[in-house]
């Protein structure tokens, strides 16, 4: 089977002084049927990499492959058959649902009926009401009912649900998972580790225009070696060093976020007790000790070396 | 799903314009009322009128009285008195055109008129005053001559006007209607948006100059309605002519709202560059006052700005009943502004 996207050593370097390289040299190929998450902060070259896919940029070099087809030759083909919606799309206010949708709807050979995709996105009693009424979830869930409206095979989606409510949130979650249950490829970019651990079959980890790691979130999260994270603070006549609690037994990692201080850990029952005993030791007080699982997030610190809030270096153009 | 001709691309684009024009009351007060009150405002100030009595003064003195009594069945001259400086105030202020001073005695009367000879107003009113006085003391007409009123139509300021503001709305309507819509529309992404569709782009080119050409009609129907209504204007010629005239007008000011918002990517940067492309026009084409006032120097430039053909060969039409062949070579620049706008234009048109 071919694959629903393949890219190969794609790279994007926008004209400049000095000459930005947005994306440098990404490989990835996504399974048809499944859901595939691109990860990483702002400036990770995600968009670049995701408006190449969609024939919206051009690559520098390299080539992304949709469908086993080539933009360079099918592209119209290619367009029947994808949906996508754009990190940020102001469609017309003065135009209903029902009409954008039909808009949308004539530009394609095959498609859904506009009420369909209207009914896809639950937004029936909403039909007649113009964009402009619309709360900000509505409005994404109509850009995203203009990418199904052409009954795409494969539904590309640029941070669907940034700035969205928990509740919109959701009902974005269900409307990709009910796609992708009908047999849809989708590709999304995000910058929420919960969203991509919850959604994607496989995820990409982006930084400064590379991928760092590319697996399922279960993967990932496991191939650290440590699926628990003992986080605590601790008060003291001095600050102790960075590395605070390296070297105790059961743990692999060790990294501070201001005040907090993190450790990855493989049996929390082995560490927990020797963390006390080095704190008493040293004598620190402790103010604070939770501990959890480990997340995607705590995957990106290990490979980036940086958090995910962190503006990546690789700068937007 | 069936394909019917509702589901055309082409027709759906047209539909979403046109919806989003009609839903904006702004953009169809500025594009349908603004022209009309523009031309009642114009047409009321410039209306023609027959030529008003003048204002003479007779300065006050023993024969002021009969003198005045001999103007004063003629309705050409409106007579007042004053004391001698009263006069001279009045002349100053523009209240009087003449000051008539008599001396000598009732039998043999002397008039001395005092006025400034710059002045149309005064020449005049001394001829009319002289010739008056001159007939009341018994002075025959040698020649037979009588008076014959011609009003041409077209010759009026209002019937001038008309064909410049219709240019003007045309000029306004397709650089704005199509210029800021676009560039409105690829600073909300909706342009990059269509381009990662199967969209056919000359379809949405098209769309956009087709809805211009509708919302156009209505406009010019209403300004030529109104001008015959309210001030008689007719057209001269055929309504044909004018017809060709006003659609290939519209299809060229679309062009180059086209061109101007090919690469804008902010409103600032196109509303800069509409007003740098229509200001030269509002001055230069002849909406307001004739075109041939500019300097020789400049003429050459000036007949081949995009407004001047539309409005000189509307003015030809409709004043001066011109035929289509009469006007051939100002179509011909219209349709070469046309051309060569909207061939750069997608050229260098830029969806992102």
């Amino acid at each position: 089977m071919t694959y629903a996207i393949e890219c190969r050593q794609l790279t994007k370097t926008w004209p400049g002084n000095p000459p930005v390289e947005a994306v440098r040299g990404i490989d990835l190929a996504v399974d048809q049927g499944t859901c595939f998450g691109v990860l990483g902060p702002n400036g990770a070259g995600k968009t670049t990499t995701i408006e190449i896919c969609e024939g919206l940029l051009e690559a520098t070099s390299g080539e992304a492959l949709i469908l086993g087809r080539s933009w360079k030759t099918h592209p119209d083909e290619i367009r029947e058959q994808i949906g996508l919606s754009l990190q940020e799309t102001r469609l017309s206010e003065k135009l209903t649902v029902l009409e954008t949708l039909t808009l949308f709807r004539s530009f394609y050979r095959d498609g859904l009926d506009p009420m369909e995709a209207i009914a896809k996105v639950s937004l029936q009693e909403k039909t007649n009401a113009r964009i402009k009424s619309l709360s900000g979830g509505q409005k994404q869930r109509v850009a995203v009912a203009t990418a199904l409206v052409g009954n795409p095979k494969l539904l590309f989606l640029d941070e669907p649900t940034t700035g969205l409510d928990p509740q919109s949130r959701r009902d974005l979650w269900r409307i990709i998972t009910e796609f992708r249950e009908a047999g849809g490829t989708v590709l999304l970019t995000t910058h929420y580790m919960d969203e991509a651990e919850r959604l994607c079959d496989r995820v990409a980890i982006f930084d400064r225009g590379k991928i760092l790691a590319i697996d399922s979130p279960q993967k990932l999260i496991a191939d650290l070696g440590a699926e628990h994270m003992v986080v605590f603070t601790v008060s003291g006549s001095m600050d102790p060093a960075d590395d605070f609690g390296a070297g105790l037994p059961g743990v692999i990692g060790v990294r501070r976020e201001s005040e907090h201080r993190c450790l990855s850990v493989r049996e929390p029952h082995i560490a927990i007790p020797s963390l006390l005993a080095l704190i008493n030791q040293q004598g620190l007080q402790l103010t604070s000790l939770t501990t959890r699982q480990a997340t995607l997030e705590d995957v990106f610190v290990h490979y980036a070396g940086h958090g995910l809030n962190d503006e990546s270096e690789g700068a937007r153009r | 799903m069936s394909q019917s001709w509702t589901m055309q691309p082409l027709f759906q684009l047209f539909l979403a314009r046109f919806r989003e024009f009609i839903r904006t009351p702004e953009a169809v007060f500025w594009s349908y009322v603004f022209p009309l009150v523009m031309m009642i405002a114009l047409g009321l100030a410039f209306r023609s009128e027959p030529v008003e009595a003048v204002a003479v003064t007779i300065q006050n003195g023993d024969l002021s009285e009969a003198t005045q009594k001999l103007l004063a069945d003629n309705k050409a001259v409106k007579v007042t008195s004053g004391s001698e400086d009263d006069c001279r105030r009045m002349l100053r202020a523009g209240q009087t055109e003449l000051i008539v001073v008599v001396t000598g005695t009732a039998e043999k009367p002397s008039y001395e008129f005092r006025y400034d000879p710059t002045r149309p107003g005064s020449v005049h009113a001394r001829n009319t005053v002289n010739d008056a006085l001159e007939r009341a003391s018994g002075r025959k007409d040698l020649l037979t001559t009588s008076d014959k009123a011609i009003q041409e139509p077209g010759s009026r300021y209002i019937d001038f006007l008309v064909p410049g503001l219709i240019g003007m709305g045309l000029m306004g309507g397709g650089v704005w209607g199509v210029g800021y819509a676009i560039v409105d529309m690829r600073i909300r992404q909706v342009l990059k948006r269509f381009l990662g569709t199967p969209m056919k782009k000359h379809h949405f080119v098209a769309a956009m100059m087709a809805s211009r050409m509708v919302f156009m009609i209505p406009e010019i129907i209403v300004i030529l309605l109104l001008a015959r209504v309210m001030f008689g204007v007719t057209n001269n010629g055929s309504y044909f002519s004018v017809g060709v005239i006003v659609l290939l007008g519209a299809i060229e000011f679309a062009s180059i709202g086209l061109m101007i918002a090919s690469r804008a990517r902010t409103l600032e940067a196109v509303a800069g560059l509409m007003n740098l492309t229509m200001v030269p026009m509002w001055i230069g084409s002849g909406i307001f006052f004739s075109a041939s006032r500019f300097p020789d120097l400049v003429q050459p430039l000036i007949k081949i700005l995009p407004l001047t053909p539309v409005i000189a060969s509307l003015r030809h039409v409709m004043q001066e009943g011109a035929t289509m062949v009469q006007i051939l070579p100002n179509i011909g620049i219209m349709l070469a502004w046309a051309v060569g706008t909207f061939v750069v234009a997608l050229k260098v048109f830029r969806w992102d």
